[in-house]
């Protein structure tokens, strides 16, 4: 331990005769650290996985779909099938609990990581006077996408036609074009009518959207982006590829069955 | 040539600032964006204005000091910093927007001067290696593959200027944060703090009260120094690394 005398000058301020600034350096940001597992990139992982979690149940979602075109007694058998699978290991319509709970817990995970970081970053992008930039010029950035603007507002038409979804073809509380016990029945009433079917394409859009960014977003918030711009990445084409696929392949039903093309 | 500037001008740190036009007469197309807007300052000073603040030092494009925001854009219509834009880039009879960097963790200081003393905190937070002092080790002691070298190297040439935080309209700092992690983690020398490093400074990172990533690619596009935007994704995968080794305590 150095020994410190009380005569030796103890700062600047004792050392300098006439110090441009004297007194402790003063920083402005505050400097309270939390854990590296609360962080804004713990948070993206989370969001990213939540997010694959539902792109995964909508590639199954989309498959039971297109038995649609396998005729009635397919469509209703599959329908059937999904609530007997894993029998007896699982209860009846045991698996449709475990993904609905997962599903359910995915979304709320997803909401509560959007919320966080929608909240917090608008405070960091250090808004003055209402705006960020008052110049009118090049208000749309350098090179994002559309689809890049509309995540937020994109997310919560989503979860507003997720339920307007459910009331319809799950709990039957709308019944456009008459409820039925056959699940077929009740696709086919309801996309007969043509703001039924331009409703769900109006969704569908915006799900396609959602995942133009979304899907690209969360690979590489999970590390697996490796090239220098967005557009050059690899993962864009997966992210490109994987929405036309989940785009098309809902609309197909719903079109064909307006269209009168069903089985 | 003619051109009309509007400036955003603050007293202070605490003063609501405004935008302010001012007409310029005679600006040659050779001048740096910084000259003229020396010329201009002569000019208030002359009046008996207050000169308009901006920071810059180097002037020749590799100190990261200077940087302000041009028609909406950090560093502007090029891709360059501040002082290496120069008035042929305009037109006669254009009018620039100039504003300063704007982010929560970036407080403005006066007009164009913002602090970035938060930047000077992450590096503080584990952007470093710790090398005994003495006589410099022998270069080829330790090989390093040409292209972790080269790409290492790519994500070293960071200024730290600001313009990524500048350009994210989440205020992040993920580019600045994520090319020191690659720069380092890329290198032999950076491997035994590799893991503290990426928790240390993203949690620095936002301590400061910068946003988070969302991955839209503006901070490379408005990058002076073309740092590509795959280092946000190395930060991420380390960031994995580093949380999954300190959960399972190894």
């Amino acid at each position: 331990m150095p020994v410190v005398y009380e005569s030796e000058p103890q700062s600047d301020c004792d050392r300098i005769v006439e110090p441009a600034y004297c007194g402790p350096v003063v920083t402005s940001a505050p400097t309270k650290r939390t854990p590296a597992t609360r962080s804004t990139v713990a948070l993206k992982y989370s969001m990213a996985v939540s997010g694959l979690i539902m792109i995964g149940y909508l590639l199954l979602h989309m498959y039971g779909n297109l038995k649609v075109f396998a005729g009635q007694e397919a469509f209703d058998e599959y329908a059937h099938h999904l609530r007997t699978f894993g029998e007896p290991m699982l209860p009846y319509e045991g698996l449709l609990w475990i993904v609905r709970v997962v599903l359910l817990a995915a979304i709320l995970v997803h909401i509560y990581a959007v919320v966080v970081l929608t909240i917090r970053n608008r405070r960091a992008a250090g808004y003055a006077g209402g705006k960020r930039y008052h110049s009118k010029q090049n208000r749309t950035g350098i090179q994002r996408s559309y689809a890049s603007f509309t995540l937020r507002w994109g997310g919560v038409v989503i979860l507003a036609f997720i339920v307007y979804h459910l009331l319809h073809l799950t709990a039957q509380v709308v019944t456009p074009g008459g409820a039925s016990d056959s699940p077929y029945d009740r696709v086919v009433n309801g996309f007969e009518i043509w703001y039924v079917t331009v409703g769900y394409t109006v969704a569908m859009l915006a799900v396609g959207l959602h995942l133009w960014h979304g899907i690209w977003s969360a690979l590489t918030s999970l590390g697996g982006n490796r090239s220098a711009t967005r557009i050059d990445s690899r993962l864009t084409g997966i992210a490109v590829v994987v929405t036309l696929v989940i785009v098309i392949g809902f609309l197909l039903p719903p079109w064909a069955i307006f269209l009168g093309l069903e089985a | 040539m003619k051109i009309t500037v509007n400036i955003w001008r603050q007293k202070d740190a605490d003063a609501k600032g405004s935008m302010v036009t001012y007409p310029l007469e005679s600006v040659d197309e050779h001048m740096s964006f910084l000259e003229m807007l020396d010329v201009l300052n002569e000019k208030l000073t002359i009046d008996g204005e207050d000169p308009v603040a901006f920071d810059s030092d180097c002037r020749e494009g590799i100190c990261g000091t200077c940087g302000v925001v041009i028609n909406g854009i950090p560093h502007g219509p090029e891709v360059t910093t501040t002082c290496q834009l120069h008035m042929r880039t305009f037109k006669d009879g254009d009018t620039i927007d100039i504003e300063p960097w704007r982010a929560g963790a970036f407080p403005v200081v006066k007009d164009l001067v913002v602090d970035r003393g938060s930047f000077d905190r992450i590096i503080q937070a584990g952007g470093y290696i710790s090398a005994p002092t003495g006589a410099a080790v022998e270069a080829n002691n330790i090989p390093v593959p040409k292209a972790d070298a080269d790409h290492a190297f790519e994500a070293a040439t960071c200024i730290g200027c600001g313009a990524c935080v500048a350009a994210c309209p989440n205020g992040s700092a993920m580019l600045f944060t994520a090319s020191k992690i690659t720069h380092l983690g890329l290198l032999p020398q950076g491997q035994p703090e590799r893991d503290s490093r990426v928790l240390g400074m993203v949690e620095q990172h936002d301590a400061e009260g910068f946003g988070g990533c969302t991955n839209i690619g503006e901070c490379t596009a408005a990058c002076p120094k073309g740092i590509p935007l795959d280092v946000i994704s190395r930060l991420n995968r380390d960031l994995l690394g580093a949380l999954s080794r300190q959960a399972v305590g190894s």
